[in-house]
């Protein structure tokens, strides 16, 4: 009778759950620190992060940043520092998405998003200019280009605010605050676990 | 006029509205067919899927089932590719020597009808009694088995003429396969005939109309042999050796493409249909089963003739996510060696049982006899088969070491 037992390991099948998502319909839940698509930062009061210090462009190991600094017009300062990044491109045929832009940033101007599903179809497109790298300068959201897929939320939670749980593996940063203001959201508190008191050895 | 049909439509002068019946139960079974095989093959790759834990096909329609209708319009539209070395006439006509008796074998299916409590099976379609079947020729069953032998040339010529290697070995196998499982196909069905005693489909369905519906002397070894032969005959898994796509890319329908190979793969389903309708008639009652509600009694042998299609169908679907594929050799063995060889020995009990019943002799004399003698067969069978085999390998043994000292 063991020929037919694998005839019912094939029937049991149909009546277990599925694990596939209907991916472009239905999205899975992503990870809260996804390395997705950059977006560049303002100050609560609507100035700009970035000073253009071309620090990100200098750590970037696919060469897809590029940067130029300018002095802030003394009438009208984009910036609350001396200079500005007044020319801001990424290009994303070469980004690898590997944060490090975001480790070397002194203001925590640049930062990635969640958001990676994007599909454009010329080299143009695929440079990202600091006007579209910017976030809005009213609501303080990232603006979505055309070709990009968001679902639901996935544009919140895109500041320096990302970097809380690693500050720079020293404890004495623990519950430590070590972020500026952004447009639109305050000073963001400390997430669950990276601000509780607790030392690893109790944690375990 | 018996002689063309036993249907009681053409024994009456033949008309224009004999003709527009006629016409009418050709263009329904027509339509109803090509609606099944859309539905079946949606059915199977949903089943299947389902048995792979996958979701299968859900963008077409509703649950997807409109894939196979996307699929086909995709298909009319590609190109039509004509190997170089093929051999042009012979290639474009194998598609339909496969699909035409597909079409046909349908035909002689009784899809409905009430035969039980003496009912003949008959409908009334504007005011003329007839059968709810396309033809019921005399001969019946045999049409089917002289058309199932001439799909076997579709798929054979297919291979033969695309004039490539792969099509090649798939049509080889094929015909080898087709025509050896169409013995034991045919041995399973002669017990039906027997106990029957006519080749007509209706009449078989009519001799089915008791509770059991001959499973007796039908149901245990034939109705299994031709379950498996048959699932042999229609190139289906565990025997799809024929189109094995690890080892023969697509076997005899590689070099077809567009709406040629739409035709096989249609013919294919076609058959899948009518393989489960013809084991439906011939061992499980057709339309016969029970009326539960008397107000629309002609609904109700429809309704069971698809129920058991619907579960020949399944079965065949389950097979194919459940069984490896057998080697050939074993395929082969299988075939010759038990399939042929049982039904055999069942139809010459059955054959003598009935004998028994003519001359008045007892039934608990001859089915001992009959039985001793069939295991004294069956032993003489295996003993010869063993001895075969020793020797073969013997010879192998010989071989091997001529070729050692060769070299």
């Amino acid at each position: 009778m063991s020929y037919l037992k694998g005839f019912l390991v094939t029937f049991r099948q149909i009546f277990q759950k599925r694990v596939t998502t209907p991916y472009p319909a239905e999205k899975r839940a992503k990870p809260e620190r996804l390395h997705g698509r950059h977006v560049l930062g303002r100050y609560e009061d609507g100035m700009e992060k970035c000073i253009g210090c071309e620090l990100c462009a200098g750590v970037c190991p696919a060469n897809c940043i590029y940067v130029r600094g300018a002095d802030n017009p003394t009438d009208n300062p984009i910036s609350p520092g001396e200079r500005y990044g007044f020319v801001y491109e990424i290009n994303y045929l070469r980004c690898i998405h590997c944060d490090l832009c975001v480790e070397a940033c002194p203001t925590g101007a640049i930062t990635e998003s969640k958001m990676f599903e994007f599909s454009f179809t010329n080299r143009n497109d695929a440079i990202y200019t600091r006007e579209e790298l910017l976030v809005d300068s009213e609501s303080g959201k990232p603006k979505q280009l055309p070709w990009e897929d968001w679902r639901e939320g996935e544009d919140l939670n895109t500041s320096g605010w990302l970097r809380a749980t690693s500050p720079n593996g020293d404890a004495s940063y623990e519950g430590q605050i070590a972020w500026s203001g952004d447009l639109g959201y305050g000073i963001r508190e400390a997430e669950i676990g990276q601000s509780d008191t607790k030392t690893p050895e109790e944690d375990q | 006029m018996m002689i063309v049909a036993l249907d009681p439509l053409l024994s009456s002068d033949i008309g224009f509205s004999v003709v527009a019946v006629m016409l009418l139960k050709v263009v329904l079974a027509f339509a109803l067919l090509m609606v099944s095989v859309m539905l079946v093959i949606w059915f199977e790759r949903k089943i299947v899927a389902d048995m792979h834990n996958r979701v299968g096909p859900s963008l077409a329609g509703p649950w997807g089932i409109l894939q196979t209708l996307a699929d086909g319009i995709k298909l009319f539209f590609k190109e039509d590719l004509l190997p170089e070395r093929a051999d042009r006439v012979v290639f474009r006509l194998a598609p339909y020597l496969s699909l035409v008796p597909a079409f046909l074998s349908f035909a002689i299916v009784p899809i409905g009808g009430d035969f039980t409590n003496g009912g003949d099976g008959t409908v009334s379609i504007f005011g003329h009694r007839t059968l709810l079947q396309v033809a019921d020729p005399p001969v019946g069953i045999l049409l089917f088995l002289a058309l199932s032998s001439i799909a076997v040339y579709g798929v054979m010529l297919a291979g033969w003429s695309s004039g490539s290697k792969y099509p090649l070995l798939g049509s080889v196998r094929a015909s080898a396969q087709m025509i050896s499982y169409e013995a034991a196909l045919g041995l399973s069905m002669a017990t039906v005939f027997l106990s029957s005693g006519t080749l007509s489909t209706s009449g078989i369905v009519s001799g089915q109309a008791t509770w059991n519906w001959n499973l007796l002397a039908t149901g245990v070894i034939p109705f299994v042999i031709f379950v498996i032969a048959g699932t042999a005959e229609l190139n289906r898994p565990p025997f799809d050796l024929v189109e094995a796509e690890q080892e023969l890319v697509g076997g005899f329908h590689t070099e077809y493409s567009s709406i040629r190979f739409a035709l096989f793969f249609l013919a294919e389903f076609m058959n899948m249909i009518t393989m489960s309708a013809i084991a439906v008639t011939l061992f499980l009652g057709g339309p016969n089963g029970p009326i539960l509600v008397k107000q629309i009694a002609w609904v109700w042998p429809i309704l069971w003739f698809f129920l058991k299609v619907m579960a020949f169908l399944f079965t065949f679907v389950w097979l194919r996510a459940t069984l490896p594929r057998l080697r050939y050799d074993q395929l082969m063995d299988l075939g010759w060696k038990v399939l042929i060889p049982a039904s055999l020995g069942w139809f010459l009990l059955i054959a003598s049982l009935n004998i028994g019943k003519d001359r008045g002799w007892s039934t608990f004399l001859v089915v001992p006899i009959g039985l001793v003698i069939l295991s004294l067969a069956a032993l003489l069978l295996n003993g010869a088969i063993k001895k075969a085999k020793d020797s073969s390998l013997h010879a192998a043994d010989l071989s091997e070491i001529s070729e050692g000292t060769d070299q």
